[in-house]
């Protein structure tokens, strides 16, 4: 869409902004921030396609697919972290979504007594720092024996999780008219059917943003795995640092990029869903 | 935090119904930190449930206290903390401004803006060591201008005790959460209001004092506070790009956490306990704050 048609359709703009601003002075500002917003994942690009590439060269000498090669190779340690990753992160989502759902009903359509200490009680594992919360549940989680193992993982990514999909559902929900509900229920459907074919389809789009989210949360934890899965459960984020403390550079970069595929794709697959959420509510620091 | 917009609630649910809907979210939720908080704390002070081995004391908060490592620690990573989101949320709200009528219904800037939202912090810091370390890539294009000699003589931004290259990863990170926010909240209502200023004279800055920028706050307060946690909490961008002294607060306590000396846990447990508490007084400086703004007519 360009800038004529965007200020066309928004005649509060064009009345009330005192003072116009040139479209093309914005536009190359915002090039120059989209540049410097795109630069450290280019430079990871850069690197990875290179061998020996030290200083002072600037343009690369000796462009090579080295790393790509070996990363994505047959029986690389890469297609296991993918694995890995991603089942943790399915099942971080299924459950953060399955309680998500009713908590953001209750948090977005009631007012009750005590509501904002839930509040409170969703929004303090948010801000505390993850590595305190894997120093404090290791002891608790050896004697459970949770340390080292896939559901210990799962168990200690619903605690920065699961109160971004209560929040992103109960701003859904308090958009959301049961009325239809109330009326499937008068021509006879079950809770469950007036569940499955009258709230599910108004809710969907909601859904899909905070699995997302609650994807990209998980996908990125790396505390709390380390410490949790004890080096037992690796994830992309743990084979990272693990290969970046090897030294080179090339297959590092490589892999960060590796790393951040699927969520960007995803991501940008979502992109629909995601921009439509209010700002506020889609925010991962 | 939620809101404001109801189509009308249901019909008055009776609270079991609520607190049903409610339970599984927090038994997921609340337990595991409850425990993990708790555990924290039991620790800190000497006492390991389950194991005979118990002796409750303050001796690891005496050690800390009195040493000079906890204060320095305290102090940069608050200053890195500070820094970060003053300087992320100063940019985030500029941007906004200046593009508020570029981006609006755009969804390529709106996409623009997510674009690093699922970057790790992990990959984050990595990128960073390629372009700002001594012989990355602004150091390669300082020396192919001429302007250094040789990567010695570039400034040292990682590993430095000024954690330049620690503020840079979270601003970068955070610019685009901060100006989301902003941009969500510059809507058609905040161009009525200041047109409605404009005609009756008000500046651009008393515009942006008394009409913009409160329009914002309720917005940006809390998501500050977020950000100021978060960067005070992270653990990787400070170990990867972060010097050996001072070290921050969350890779002083991963050290001691990880110590052969297993004396030393107590003092890493109460690290977090510090962490905790400097965090927890962040959010009840937000809740006043904001209480204050409520009042205001």
């Amino acid at each position: 869409m360009n800038q004529q048609a965007v200020k066309s359709n928004s005649p509060g703009a064009r009345q009330h902004a005192p003072e116009q601003r040139r479209p093309r002075s914005t536009r190359t500002l915002a090039a120059l921030l989209l540049t410097l917003l795109i630069l450290p994942l280019a430079a990871l690009a850069l690197f990875s396609l290179t061998r020996g590439y030290f200083y002072p060269q600037l343009v690369p000498n000796d462009w090579n697919l080295r790393a790509w090669r070996l990363l994505l190779r047959p029986g690389s340690e890469v297609w296991g972290a993918m694995v890995t990753t991603v089942s943790v992160g399915l099942a971080v989502v299924a459950v953060a979504l399955v309680v998500a759902v009713p908590a953001g009903r209750a948090l977005g359509r009631h007012t009750f007594r005590a509501k904002r200490l839930v509040e409170l009680a969703l929004l303090a594992p948010l801000l505390a720092p993850p590595v305190v919360v894997a120093m404090g549940l290791d002891f608790a989680f050896l004697r459970l024996r949770l340390t080292n193992s896939f559901w210990g993982v799962v168990l200690v990514h619903l605690v920065p999780t699961v109160p971004y999909a209560v929040f992103i559902m109960s701003g859904v929900f308090a958009n959301y008219d049961p009325a239809g509900e109330g009326q499937a229920r008068t021509l006879g459907a079950t809770r469950l059917r007036a569940f499955r074919y009258v709230t599910l389809p108004a809710i969907a789009p909601g859904l899909v943003v905070a699995g997302v989210l609650v994807l990209i949360v998980s996908w990125s934890q790396y505390i709390l795995t380390l410490l949790i899965g004890g080096g037992q459960v690796v994830t992309l984020p743990i084979l990272l640092f693990a290969t970046s403390t090897g030294g080179d550079t090339a297959l590092t970069s490589a892999l960060a990029l590796i790393t951040i595929a699927p969520v960007l794709a995803l991501l940008f697959l979502t992109s629909r869903h995601v921009s439509r959420m209010p700002a506020a509510r889609i925010g991962i620091p | 935090m939620f809101a404001a917009r109801r189509p009308g609630l249901d019909s008055a649910a009776e609270p079991t119904r609520v607190w049903l809907r409610l339970m599984p979210a927090l038994i997921v939720v609340v337990p595991v930190f409850v425990v993990a908080v708790g555990l924290a704390l039991a620790q800190s002070l000497g006492v390991f449930p389950l194991i005979g081995d118990s002796r409750l004391s303050p001796d690891a908060y005496r050690s800390l206290f009195s040493g000079q490592e906890l204060w320095r620690s305290l102090a940069f990573t608050s200053y890195l903390s500070l820094a970060s989101t003053a300087l992320a949320l100063g940019l985030g709200v500029t941007i906004a401004l200046a593009f508020r009528h570029l981006f609006s219904g755009s969804r390529v800037g709106a996409f623009m803006l997510q674009l690093n939202l699922p970057v790790p912090h992990l990959v984050g810091a990595l990128a960073m060591v390629l372009v700002l370390g001594q012989s990355g890539l602004l150091a390669r294009v300082a020396g192919s201008v001429g302007l250094i000699d040789g990567p010695a003589v570039f400034p040292a931004l990682i590993f430095d005790p000024r954690g330049v290259a620690i503020i840079a990863e979270y601003v970068w990170k955070e610019v685009p959460f901060f100006a989301l926010i902003a941009l969500a909240g510059l809507g058609s209502v905040a161009d009525d209001f200041e047109g409605v200023a404009a005609t009756l004279g008000a500046g651009r800055w008393r515009r942006f004092r008394h009409v913009t920028l409160p329009l914002l706050a309720p917005a940006l307060l809390p998501a500050s506070v977020v950000v100021f946690a978060f960067t005070f909490g992270t653990f990787e961008v400070p170990l990867l790009l972060g010097g050996s002294f001072p070290e921050a607060l969350p890779v002083l306590a991963y050290r001691r956490f990880t110590n052969v000396d297993l004396a030393a846990r107590p003092e890493a447990l109460a690290l977090g306990v510090v962490m905790m508490a400097i965090i927890t007084l962040a959010a009840l400086i937000y809740l006043h704050l904001g209480r204050r703004y409520a009042r205001r007519p």
